[in-house]
Formats: C-alpha cells, structure tokens, sequence
C-alpha cells in the first residue's frame, strides 16, 4: 500500500478481508490514542519514563495481527500496541507505567511477555520459547521483537544462531525505526540491511515497508507458516520514530526537525484511512465514534491505575517461591519498624 | 566555581584529554548527544570523533574494544549507559580487565576508567538503579571507585586517569544534579583507596558511601548526633585503616549503603572490624542496605532503598546500647 492508499492487488494478501482491514485501522488508532495518553501523563508527572510508539503503528499492528490465536510474543519495551490487542486489560497497562510490577502479571494464557529492558535479551528467550513449543508439540509459532540498535548487541546475534541450529518456530522482528537513542542507523552497522544479518545465521531475511501495516501483515504471515515448519525467519521492518526515544529525550539533540517532516509523509495510519475512505468503508462520523469509545476506554484504565495502592509486602512475597527466613526477618522488621511511612 | 557532578566530571575529562592525547571516550550516545545525562556535552566538539566515539549498541564490545586499546597504548574512558547493563561487559571485566597484570606478571596492564550512572531514588525504569560495587570488588583487580560530591568527582576521576588500573568508576544519578559544590577549574587530584572523614563525633561511627552520605548527614545534622562520617570513596581497595581508626574510637559502628543489603559492601566492612577491632566495640554493628532482591520497579524504590527513619532509629539503636 502506498501513502495515498492505493494497493498492489495482485499482492494483496487473500485472507485479508474488508473487516480485517477496518480492524487494524482501529488497532493502529487505539495504539496512537494510548501513546497520546501516556506522553501527556508523564508530562503531568503521572507515570515513570515513557517509550513512545508513534510512527511505529503498522509494524506491531501488522505483525500482532498476523499471528495466530496462540502464538506468543517475546517484545522488549516499545510494544506496548501488543498488550493492548492481545488483551491486557488498560488499568495493566497503567499500573506498570506508574510504575508498579503489578501491572505485568497478565491474564491466564496471556501470550505477551512482560517488558524487556536490556537491549536484546529477549531475543535468547524467544529462541528458547520456540524450543519449548516444539518440544512439546504445541504448533505456537514465537514472534520477539528488536530495535536496528538490539541487532548489535551479542544476544540478538546468538539468539538467531541458537534458532538455525535448532530449527525452531520463531520469527524475529526487527523494528528498523532509524535511531537508537542518538545513533542512526549507518552508524550502528556497516551491513547495508539490517535482514541480511539472518544469513549469517542461516535463516531467511526479508526486509518490508514497516509504515505499510498490510506489507508488514503479508510478509509475517508467511514468515510465520515458513517458522511452523522449523524454518525459522528475520523480518526487518523499515519504520521511524516519529517521537522521543523516550520521555527522558531530546531528539533535536542530534536530528533534524527536516528529516521527521520527510518520515511525517509517510505516516502509516494515514494510509489505510485513504484507503477505506476510497473505498467507502470509513468516514468522519465513524473516526469520532472511535475516538469517543477510545478516550473512555482509556480515561477509565487511568482512573482505575491511579487508584492502585502498592502493598510492599508484595516486594518480599514475590522473590523465591518461598520466604526465606532471612528475608521474612527483613520484611517483618520493616513493618514493626514502620519504615514505609514515606 | 560551583560545579554539579555532572558538571565537574565533564570538567575533569575535558582536562584529562587536554593533557594527554591518548585519552580516548567511547560509549553509547556520548557524542553528538553528550551522553544521556549529557556528562559528555560538547566533547566531541572539542576534541573530534577519534576521541569521543559514539558506539554501537554493544556493551560486551565497549568493554572489551576498551581493554584492547588499553593494551595498544591509549587510555580508554568506556561510558557504559547505565550500570544494570555493565553486567553484559562483566565477563570482560572479571575474565580480562581484572586480570590481565597479574596474567603477565606486569607485563601488561589494563589502565582504563568504566565510568557508569548507577544507584536509584530518581524513579527510573527496570536496571536503571542498580548498586552493583559488591559485585565489582569481589574477586579483586578493578579498583571500585564512587563520589558522594562534586569536589571529590572530578579528584577521583583524574586520580583515576592517572592510574595504571582498571577502574570502575560508579556516578550516583541521584547526586549528578542534587547539589553544586565549589569546585576548583585546575587540575586536582584526591586519591584512591583513601576514605574521607567528612565529619568528626565521638558516641558512634557511620561509614557510608555514594547515595547515602547526604542521607546520613541530614539526619547528623538535624538531630545533632556527635557521629564520625566516613565516607569511603573507594570501595575497593577499602581503607581498612580508616575504618578499624573510627570503629576503634568509639567502638559503636553503624554501616549504610544503598546497595543490597545481602553478600555486600557492609558485609565485608562488619567483618574486618569484627576480625581486627572486635575487643574494642561496645555494641554489635550495624548494616542498613537496600531489601536483599533487585531493585524494584520506580514505584516501589521508597520502599526499597533506605531512607532516613532508617537511619535514624539505627542510631537511637547504637546510641542506647
Ligand atoms: C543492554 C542495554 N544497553 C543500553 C540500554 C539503554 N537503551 C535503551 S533503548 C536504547 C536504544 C535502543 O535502540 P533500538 O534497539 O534501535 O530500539 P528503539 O529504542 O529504537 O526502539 C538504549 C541504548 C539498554 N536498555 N539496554
Ligand atoms: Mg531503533
């Protein structure tokens, strides 16, 4: 698809319907109206440093969408899009980004792992993830996430090697947004794609328009098909922070103002929303609808996160799978001490 | 001049590459974005691309790159982001930096400063608050360095620089912008492996470090306790002079760091005294350090870390013993 929302049909994926199409619209819309949401409560001081997603929409709304019911999904910190559409109620959401582990203990089955903030460790788990699906038989393909910064780390690059050795379901995406911090992305590799990185490993790359949600669908989709096989795959996915790294940053520091107007062109919820629109399938009325149902959804997972009261007990509770007594000590000592009246 | 520590580092690496050509910087973000805390800011303009190198996002490779220019002759300043992701340099560090010297009898040697933001209490995501010194001063090898101040920040980086060690050098977050200092602009240095008496008392001794010498001097201060303060600076090699002089003297000792409390720096104190000035307490000692599990999420860190209540009923504690 292409920024004036005309599609190539010959390469339109077959399953995806109208509706479907309709769905990631919303899905990309509610990811963009969270993301509003949580820069302007940091900005007020009512949640921790925020990572912020805008511009990324299609990437993790195309590659969630593309996975099956009971895939599992390895994310390191910039996918929030994914809790919210596998699931995890907004009040979780909000209970992390205050700050609080709570927030991270998903539902039964939840198939989103918790955020990662070490640069590219997550990509060894999601390898052993997928190990463990084959092992049991389980048919869940494992799709983990990565930044064009995380594919230098040595853990992005083991991790890939484990998963050719081993032959396991996973897919690897890399969200290819063209910064890590400060760094652009010629500065963080000489290779020319990041994809080609799967050669190494043995494993098929293919880069993709990351700001085409239906690009990014169809090449994970069949990437995923080829991973159930035991084949695993590496998807780049050429995106942009259009935002801050994080709340924390300054990005005119060390980029200009110019080059994010150029990337503005290419928003990719704009798009899809020319291309319903041409084909009738959306307009003004249904965006407010939308924006309506969004903000309550969301003022309602504030309201109830903000309402939240921490146990600190929960610190000492949730360490082993037991107390040990050395422990117990401390937790009780605090508490007859009356430490906590902070 | 009245320097933040942000400031007096920048100012002591600024001199230190001034002085000698082969003071090199690498890291993540430390060129044009003058590192996140901007301790960098404006190096790279001053002294160009060879000399202050923003990296690839690869910590194992910030130390290791380092240990091999070190080895050919430069002296390297690796800025790792934040401390909690030094643990992926670690097997540098611990397998190499730590011992290259002894490996070739001093044939070789590894001088280089690991500069790293470390410790919490700014409400910061997961790793961003880690106390990892204990870990560091283990096994022996990387001399373990951290300032409570900007005067003694900029000495100990340059006293750092100077020396023909490993050195980690742990920067309190908290404390980058708590505080300005007067500060001298010349070149000065305070030396390693010397603990700082910054106040003199006689009922009982508090040694502490880093995060929590402004914590125990507030409460000295606001209930007028007649307390030595040692401030160690260096925790490894550790003035043990220092701390058998003060536990000696008033034989009350009390024992503060940020730190996990299990397996820690306090740990290792209590038991030089106990094994050298034993017969010259008057009560046991006393360790306060952070919950024995890793650092929590943002909102559960004043919970975690010790606060000054903490401290203050410690010393009531040692006081009517
Ligand atoms: C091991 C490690 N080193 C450094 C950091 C600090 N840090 C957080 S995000 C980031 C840049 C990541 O860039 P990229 O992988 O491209 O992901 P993006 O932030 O662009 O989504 C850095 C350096 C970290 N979290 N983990
Ligand atoms: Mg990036």
């Amino acid at each position: 698809m292409d920024e004036e929302g005309n599609v190539d049909a010959a390469l339109m994926p077959k399953d995806l319907t109208d509706e479907l199409i309709v769905k990631m619209y919303r899905d990309m819309s509610l990811a963009r109206a969270f993301d509003a949401k949580a820069l302007s409560l940091q900005r007020q001081g009512r949640i921790v440093t925020y990572a912020p997603t805008l511009g990324q929409e299609a990437t993790q709304i195309g590659s969630c969408m593309a996975m099956r019911e009971n895939d599992l999904f390895v994310p390191n910190f910039r996918q929030h899009s994914l809790y919210l559409l596998k699931g995890l109620p907004m009040e979780k959401m909000f209970i992390s980004l205050r700050g609080y582990e709570d927030g991270s203990k998903g539902p039964k089955d939840f198939k989103v792992f918790p955020v990662v903030v070490p640069v590219g460790s997550q990509v060894p788990h999601a390898v052993g993830l997928a190990y463990a699906q084959k092992y049991k038989k389980s048919n869940a393909v494992v799709v983990s996430y990565v930044g064009d910064g995380g594919t230098s780390e040595g853990d992005f690059n083991e991790g890939i090697n484990f998963a050719g050795v081993w032959k396991v379901p996973l897919v690897m995406v890399i969200e290819n947004n063209q910064w890590a911090i400060s760094i652009p992305r010629k500065n963080q590799t000489a290779a020319v794609t990041l994809a080609q990185k799967a050669f190494a490993a043995g494993l098929k790359g293919l880069q993709v328009d990351g700001n085409d949600v239906i690009a990014v669908y169809k090449a994970v989709s069949d990437a995923a098909k080829l991973a159930a096989t035991g084949d695993p795959q590496v998807i780049e996915c050429v995106t942009y922070r259009l935002g801050l790294h994080t709340t924390s940053d300054d990005p005119l520091k060390y980029r200009s103002a110019e080059e994010t107007e150029e990337w503005k062109k290419k928003d990719p919820l704009v798009r899809v929303r020319k291309y319903l629109a041409k084909k009738g399938l959306w307009d003004d009325s249904m965006e407010q609808k939308m924006a309506d149902e969004y903000r309550a959804l969301i003022d309602d997972g504030v309201a109830k996160a903000e309402a939240f009261k921490p146990d600190p007990n929960s610190m000492f509770e949730n360490i082993y799978s037991y107390i040990p007594e050395t422990l117990k000590d401390e937790e009780d000592d605090a508490i007859a001490s009356n430490y906590w009246q902070v | 001049m009245q320097m933040n520590m942000v400031a007096s580092i920048n100012n002591a690496l600024k001199l230190c590459m001034q002085e000698n050509k082969d003071v090199v910087l690498l890291g993540e973000d430390i060129g044009r974005d003058g590192g996140v805390f901007r301790v960098t800011d404006g190096l790279l303009d001053a002294f160009g691309s060879d000399r202050v190198v923003d990296t690839p996002l690869a910590e194992s490779s910030i130390i290791g790159t380092s240990i091999g220019m070190a080895l050919g002759g430069l002296r390297p300043v690796p800025e790792i982001q934040f401390a909690g992701f030094m643990l992926l340099g670690f097997a540098q560090l611990l397998n190499h930096a730590a011992r290259y010297r002894a490996r070739t009898r001093s044939g070789m040697s590894v001088p280089m400063v690991v500069r790293t933001p470390a410790s919490g209490g700014v409400r910061t995501l997961e790793h961003h608050s880690d106390s990892p010194e204990a870990l560091y001063s283990h096994i022996g090898g990387l001399v373990v360095v951290e300032p409570s101040n900007p005067y003694d920040a900029k000495g100990l980086l340059i006293k750092a620089l100077h020396t023909n060690d490993p050195v980690i050098f742990l920067e309190p977050t908290k404390l980058y912008r708590l505080f300005k200092q007067e500060v001298p602009e010349d070149m000065y240095e305070v030396p390693i492996g010397k603990a700082n008496l910054i106040q003199e008392g006689n009922d009982l001794s508090i040694i502490t470090y880093g995060t929590m010498v402004p914590v125990v001097k507030n409460v000295v201060q606001k209930r007028n306790i007649n307390a030595d303060i040692l401030d160690l600076r260096t925790i490894n090699p550790l003035d043990e002079k220092a701390v058998l002089e003060t536990a000696r003297k008033t034989g009350k000792v009390l024992i503060v760091h940020e730190a996990e409390l299990s397996f820690g720096v306090g740990a290792e104190i209590a038991a030089r005294i106990a094994e050298k000035a034993m017969y010259d307490l008057k009560a046991p000692i006393i360790r306060i350090g952070s919950h024995s599990f890793p650092y929590p999420f943002p909102g559960y860190e004043n919970y975690y870390v010790p606060n000054e209540l903490k401290v203050s009923k410690a010393i009531d504690k040692l006081l009517s013993s």
